[in-house]
């Protein structure tokens, strides 16, 4: 019973989001004297228009978007601010791309799993420190985790130069990994890759932790209320934060390295067009649920494909599409903020 | 002799990189001394550069100047109005407005000069010389031969030390942010404060944007701020949420960017990522206490009023 109405106003926040999106967004390109009507039939036809462009486009697209997406809405459950998905992706992606390169070749049917776990913990890791500095120190994750995007960006450009940087020299880039380190095709004769049904497993692991286990009540306690958490003794708060941030870590780290895996086979500056950034979008349209997320992370895939179908077919710069992401955010956080409002205005509080 | 002029030229690089970063530095500073994180820092300093160089070619450098500042001022407010005034969490609202700020200067810059890839040419700010100061061997041309922008920094330092210590007003500022519900039953209107703080720290923001587009560059290309908002977030971490450290931070953090060039130039096998990514641990460091302790303002990030339902 208690279930419903927060998933019926999670669902009409994002509904009216949405809609308060499409038509400001419809204003803003009138104003910059864009068609909207044929922008959002360019950018509709560029992301479903054919099974193609939907499978090998947006659900491609999509897949970064939902493994960072799902590291936010953990962390972001557990009250970590975690606004370091970034810079953990950049780090899974190294990881891997590093054992995939450096690994003798041996072994071709290890070297897969190998370089997940590799990723999964250099992401982890590299949420470690803001973990210990908040547990141990009392100093805030979000100045730190944004100062270790930058750290990792640095390391990845050090790297793609220097130590990894492919024999003939040339682009600062990796050499390709080694076949056996590509996802294989999901659907075959379309270029999503395994890596999407992995984000999908995820999901779907991430829910049933949150809904049904004693350590996901606990993760959404210390969320709802640390105080009460504290006061009540039945449990420490501390390991939980400290799940919350190695999980989040780990999951956005996958995320590097199944891009490498998947779709581009090698490391360079700009992997990332800022996927961890986008991530709190798509994990706040979803309201922090991990299987809405997945509806969330693909509506924001379709946004990237169509981004260049509209910029090719109705003239219009694929650059609005940022715009219309953080028009997105705006209108879900206001939405949401007026009905906390009116709901509190409702009880006379 | 020419190691000296080598030193000397580093030097004029190095403030010239740190002026943007102390400007943006220091608004925030103002901003989070009252509570308020505005990761949207990054999108008033695009703006900035845009609203730079779009006032330059209507009126001329010194416009875009001022043009600049309402523009990064404005986008500030945006952020503003819904994090302080709608109450909605600030550090979603400060990527949003990231993300919007930098999307939308492209587009309006593409619609006012195509795609076609010919650089904008600006009326640039030229570097104003101080009489006599300019002369002191190696430090007068790095600090007196700046453009303006650079001298608002000077100016700014020792004005914002002074406001934000020692006087009432800036007594009830830093209450804002250590305390917001003691400020409000000490009468200190926290909402109006917070606006206006977060708008001034944006006006810099923007100051520091069009620096970039009619100082550095004399262009504007998309994405141009490249991080410097989000620099300038450390470069307050850093400098300890004082304008006198926050200077100094900032000349830290140029001294690095202007050593890349140099070592770039010079064709060094030293790798420079490395010199760009040191600035960001040390303000890590920072924060763990390795220089004393570095205390972020109690409320800082908090919603006020807290929120009931």
């Amino acid at each position: 019973m208690r279930r419903s109405p927060e998933i019926v106003r999670g669902l009409l926040v994002a509904l009216v989001g949405l809609a308060v999106t499409a038509v400001v967004a419809a204003a803003l390109l009138a104003l910059g004297g864009h068609s909207p009507g044929a922008t959002f039939a360019a950018l509709i036809a560029g992301a479903f228009g054919s099974w193609d462009r939907f499978v090998s486009f947006t659900l491609v697209r999509a897949t970064p978007l939902l493994f960072t997406g799902l590291a936010v809405a953990l962390a972001f459950r557990a009250h970590v601010w975690n606004i370091g998905a970034e810079g953990q992706l950049y780090a899974g992606a190294l990881a891997g791309v590093a054992v995939a390169l450096l690994l003798p070749t041996g072994a071709p049917l290890l070297i897969l799993p190998i370089t997940l776990v590799a990723a999964a913990a250099a992401g982890a890791l590299w949420a470690a420190g803001p973990a210990a500095m908040r547990t141990r120190l009392g100093v805030g994750e979000v100045i730190t985790t944004l100062l270790l995007n930058f750290v990792a960006l640095f390391l990845a450009q050090f790297l793609v130069q220097g130590p990894l940087q492919e024999p003939r020299g040339i682009f600062n880039q990796t050499d390709s990994i080694p076949e056996a380190a590509h996802l294989p095709a999901l659907l075959p004769g379309t270029r999503l890759h395994v890596g999407f049904a992995l984000a999908v497993a995820v999901a779907l692991a991430l829910w049933l932790y949150l809904a049904r286990t004693p350590g996901g009540l606990r993760l959404q306690t210390v969320g709802a209320s640390p105080r009460a958490a504290r006061v009540s003794g039945r449990f420490r708060a501390t390991p939980v934060v400290w799940a919350a941030f190695l999980t989040s870590g780990a999951i956005a780290g996958l995320a590097g390295w199944v891009q490498i895996a998947g779709v581009t086979h090698r490391m360079y500056e700009g992997l990332s067009p800022g996927w961890g950034y986008t991530a709190i979008a798509v994990a706040l349209l979803a309201r922090l649920n991990p299987l809405a997320v997945v509806v969330t992370a693909i509506v924001f895939g379709a946004l990237s494909a169509g981004g260049g179908a509209m910029q090719r077919d109705a003239g219009v710069p694929e650059a609005w599409v940022r715009g219309i992401e953080a028009l997105v955010i705006l209108a879900v956080l206001a939405t949401d903020r007026c009905w906390q409002l009116l709901a509190a205005r409702g009880k006379g509080g | 002799m020419a190691e000296l002029s080598a030193v000397s030229s580093f030097l004029v690089a190095a403030v010239g990189l740190a002026v943007p970063l102390a400007l943006a530095a220091l608004g925030e500073t103002v901003t989070q001394r009252t509570g308020v994180i505005n990761i949207g820092l990054e999108g008033s300093v695009i703006w900035g550069a845009l609203g730079g160089a779009l006032g330059a070619l209507a009126a001329g450098s010194y416009a875009g100047l001022a043009c600049g500042v309402s523009t990064g001022a404005l986008a500030a407010l945006c952020f503003a109005l819904f994090a302080v005034r709608l109450g909605t969490n600030q550090i979603i609202t400060g990527t949003a407005v990231t993300i919007g700020s930098l999307g939308f200067t492209g587009a309006v810059f593409q619609s006012r000069f195509g795609a076609t890839g010919i650089a904008l040419e600006l009326p640039t700010v030229a570097a104003l010389e101080v009489p006599l100061l300019s002369d002191i061997p190696i430090l007068g041309p790095a600090l007196f031969n700046q453009a303006a922008p650079a001298y608002v920094a000077y100016l700014l330092a020792p004005l914002l030390a002074w406001l934000l210590f020692r006087t009432r007003w800036g007594l009830a500022l830093r209450a804002v942010g250590e305390s917001p519900d003691a400020a409000y039953a000490a009468g200190v209107p926290v909402i109006r404060t917070r606006l206006l703080a977060t708008v001034f720290g944006g006006a810099l923001a923007g100051l520091a944007g069009a620096h970039l587009s009619l100082v550095h560059t004399g262009t504007f290309a998309e994405n141009m701020s490249a991080g410097k908002g989000f620099i300038a977030i450390a470069v307050v971490v850093l400098g300890r949420w004082s304008p006198w450290g926050v200077v100094a931070a900032a000349l830290f953090f140029g001294a690095a960017e202007a050593l890349q060039f140099a070592l770039q130039a010079w064709d060094s096998e030293l790798p420079y990522p490395l010199f760009l990514a040191l600035p960001y641990l040390l303000s890590l460091a920072a924060l763990v206490g390795w220089f004393g302790r570095a205390r972020a303002p109690g409320g800082l990030g908090s919603q006020w009023p807290r929120a009931r339902g």
